[in-house]
């Protein structure tokens, strides 16, 4: 599904990513983790096409990115940034709709399918009493929730999330997530995300891909990489991990006062 | 609970010819408003004769210089209130208008300029369109990287603006400059032309020519500008080409500015307060703003400049005057509302 070939990452003059070789399978869902300023959002950004590898490629089935049409791409692959700006008054259902636009070269007007994919993904996300609000006067995490739902709408076999749980309360945390396992386990559809929280990461994820920031990175299955002494490494604290029935809860130890 | 596709289109529908038949109700009256004002039952008769090309009646003469005038102040104001609601869509800022770049200031150093030469008034036409094209150029030169959409800041368009507005100060600086140089005689006509003012503007076709292609890029883009004005540069990932995009409105709503410009001087406040208010009433979808904010803009400078030169008639005032007294505690009015 994606891939990735020798793909370097540099901000300036630090190289962040040095030589990724990744494959990311269809069904599969990735968890990037890896500390402030690792390089998750810059390799997010260039898997998503918004900024050009700083070497090597990324391959979206088999084609390199930079070959894929815009438009095609854009029922291939759907990307949630991390933050948002409204500057203008567009409403909840206009903003999810807009997600439709790879669908319709020539039309000026969306068709009713697009209005019930719309609704559809609104439901999805317990979001649809919003639908006629305007944008600017919802909350971060009805944002939020308004931004995956968009996404859904997309209706694309590869799914980017750039920190997908930022502002939600606990219980939209753990529905979202649960959410994307199911379109990986049911529809078959590929998650890659970003989270800084590794329990919730460890229920939905099938593999990880850690990222230390200076070029070092460890990508395989789950249970391979999400280890108590390889997590503490990467992101430069002690971690704990605890057995709760068949789940996995990473504690990080307090500082030392 | 909200539109449907089909109810959407009819609302666009109705809203564009509602607006339509505004449009040609505000050339009406600017035709019959006036010194002497023409009744309504003599409108057909005259109009008859024009397009007959004899215009014996006073009624036909009357309407034949009003109508004129009117509809190059339709025209402009159009191509203004366009301009500005690709401006805002571009810029990512309901606040934006065409004059935010500086293009305006280019134009009037052009003009001014050669009316301190003492030229023609054709000359004075084409050193106001040179001197925004000039400044159009300097400015992408200058902010080609914002353009190509790939600056890493979302929405990425400070670099734009600031050059814009540094581009635009220098401009008012020349203006001074050629203010504080010119002759008594001159004075007069270069304050006038600064204010915007549609005594003695011709109606030419390159201005409908501009305005008709700008219309077309802008309902052609319609969906994309909705799209970049919600996802600023992820647009890019729904399969929209931002830097081609973001190209294509600069250079068009500085053409259709500098169109508008080069008519009527620089008329301030329509690409500001007609955008916005037909962003208050309909929505910010394009596909309903951009025919609407159009034609709204049009029939906005019409009635304005009707107003302009009957108001303490027989003396003319420039329309700029009335454009900019009404535009401010409207936009003041809106801006609180919204706020609240």
């Amino acid at each position: 599904m994606l891939a990735t070939e020798r793909l370097q990452l540099r901000i300036g003059a630090r190289i962040l990513v040095a030589d990724l070789d990744w494959r990311v399978g269809a069904g599969e869902c990735w968890s990037i983790i890896g500390r402030n300023g690792a390089g998750k959002s810059t390799l997010m950004r260039t898997l998503a096409g918004l900024r050009d590898a700083d070497g090597g490629r990324v391959l979206i089935d088999g084609r390199p990115l930079t070959a894929w049409p815009l438009e095609q791409l854009a029922r291939q692959r759907a990307f949630l940034a991390q933050s948002r700006s409204d500057a203008f008054a567009y409403t909840v259902i206009e903003t999810v709709l807009s997600a439709r636009h790879p669908y319709h070269a020539n039309s000026y007007w969306e068709n009713s399918d697009d209005h019930r994919i719309a609704l559809q993904a609104l439901a999805s996300m317990e979001v649809d009493d919003l639908a006629g609000r305007d944008v600017r006067t919802l909350s971060g995490g009805e944002r939020q929730r308004v931004a995956v739902a968009a996404l859904l709408a997309q209706d694309t076999p590869l799914l980017l999330l750039d920190e997908p749980a930022n502002a939600l309360d606990l219980a939209h945390q753990v529905s979202v997530m649960g959410l994307l396992a199911k379109l990986c386990r049911q529809q078959g559809k590929t998650v890659v995300m970003i989270g800084h929280d590794l329990s919730l990461a460890h229920g939905i994820s099938t593999h990880a891909l850690l990222l230390m920031g200076d070029g070092r990175w460890l990508a395989g299955a789950r249970d391979d990489v999400m280890q108590a002494p390889i997590l503490s490494q990467y992101l430069h604290h002690p971690i704990d991990v605890l057995r709760h029935g068949n789940r996995s809860i990473f504690i990080p130890r307090e500082a030392q006062a | 609970m909200h539109p449907t596709s089909a109810n959407l289109r009819a609302r666009a529908g109705i809203i564009t010819g509602g607006l339509l038949l505004a449009c040609v109700g505000s050339v009406l009256f600017a035709g019959m408003t006036g010194s002497v004002s023409i009744p309504l039952a003599d409108i057909p008769g005259a109009l008859d004769e024009l397009l007959h090309h004899r215009a014996d009646s006073l009624a036909a003469t009357l309407l034949d210089l009003r109508a004129t005038r009117a509809l190059t102040a339709f025209v402009t104001g159009a191509a203004l209130s366009l301009a500005g609601v690709m401006m805002q869509a571009l810029l990512r800022n309901p606040l934006a208008d065409p004059y935010v770049l500086g293009i305006s200031a280019g134009s009037a150093v052009g003009a001014l300029a050669a009316m301190v030469a003492a030229c023609a008034a054709w000359a004075v036409d084409a050193a106001a369109f040179a001197g925004a094209v000039a400044i159009s150029m300097l400015l992408y030169l200058l902010a080609r990287r914002d353009l190509k959409s790939g600056s890493a800041a979302e929405g990425g368009t400070a670099l734009l603006l600031l050059t814009g507005v540094i581009l635009s100060s220098a401009g008012s600086a020349l203006v001074t400059l050629m203010l504080s140089i010119a002759s008594e005689n001159q004075l007069r006509g270069m304050v006038f032309w600064l204010i915007g003012d549609l005594s003695g503007a011709p109606l030419r076709a390159l201005p409908w020519v501009v305005l008709a292609s700008g219309l077309l890029f802008a309902l052609r883009s319609a969906r994309a500008m909705n799209v970049l004005a919600q996802h600023a540069e992820a647009a890019a990932t729904l399969g929209i080409n931002v830097g081609v995009l973001r190209k294509g409105l600069f250079f068009i709503s500085g053409l259709l500015t500098a169109s508008a410009v080069t008519t009527a001087g620089s008329i301030g406040f329509v690409g500001l307060i007609v955008p916005h208010a037909c962003r208050f009433a309909f929505g910010p979808d394009h596909r309903v703003l951009i025919p609407a904010a159009t034609l709204a803009g049009g029939a906005y400078l019409v009635l304005t400049d009707t107003l302009a030169r009957t108001i303490i008639a027989p003396q003319q005032l420039p329309v700029g005057v009335i454009t900019a007294l009404i535009g401010t505690p409207v936009f003041l009015y809106q801006l609180h509302r919204l706020r609240k």
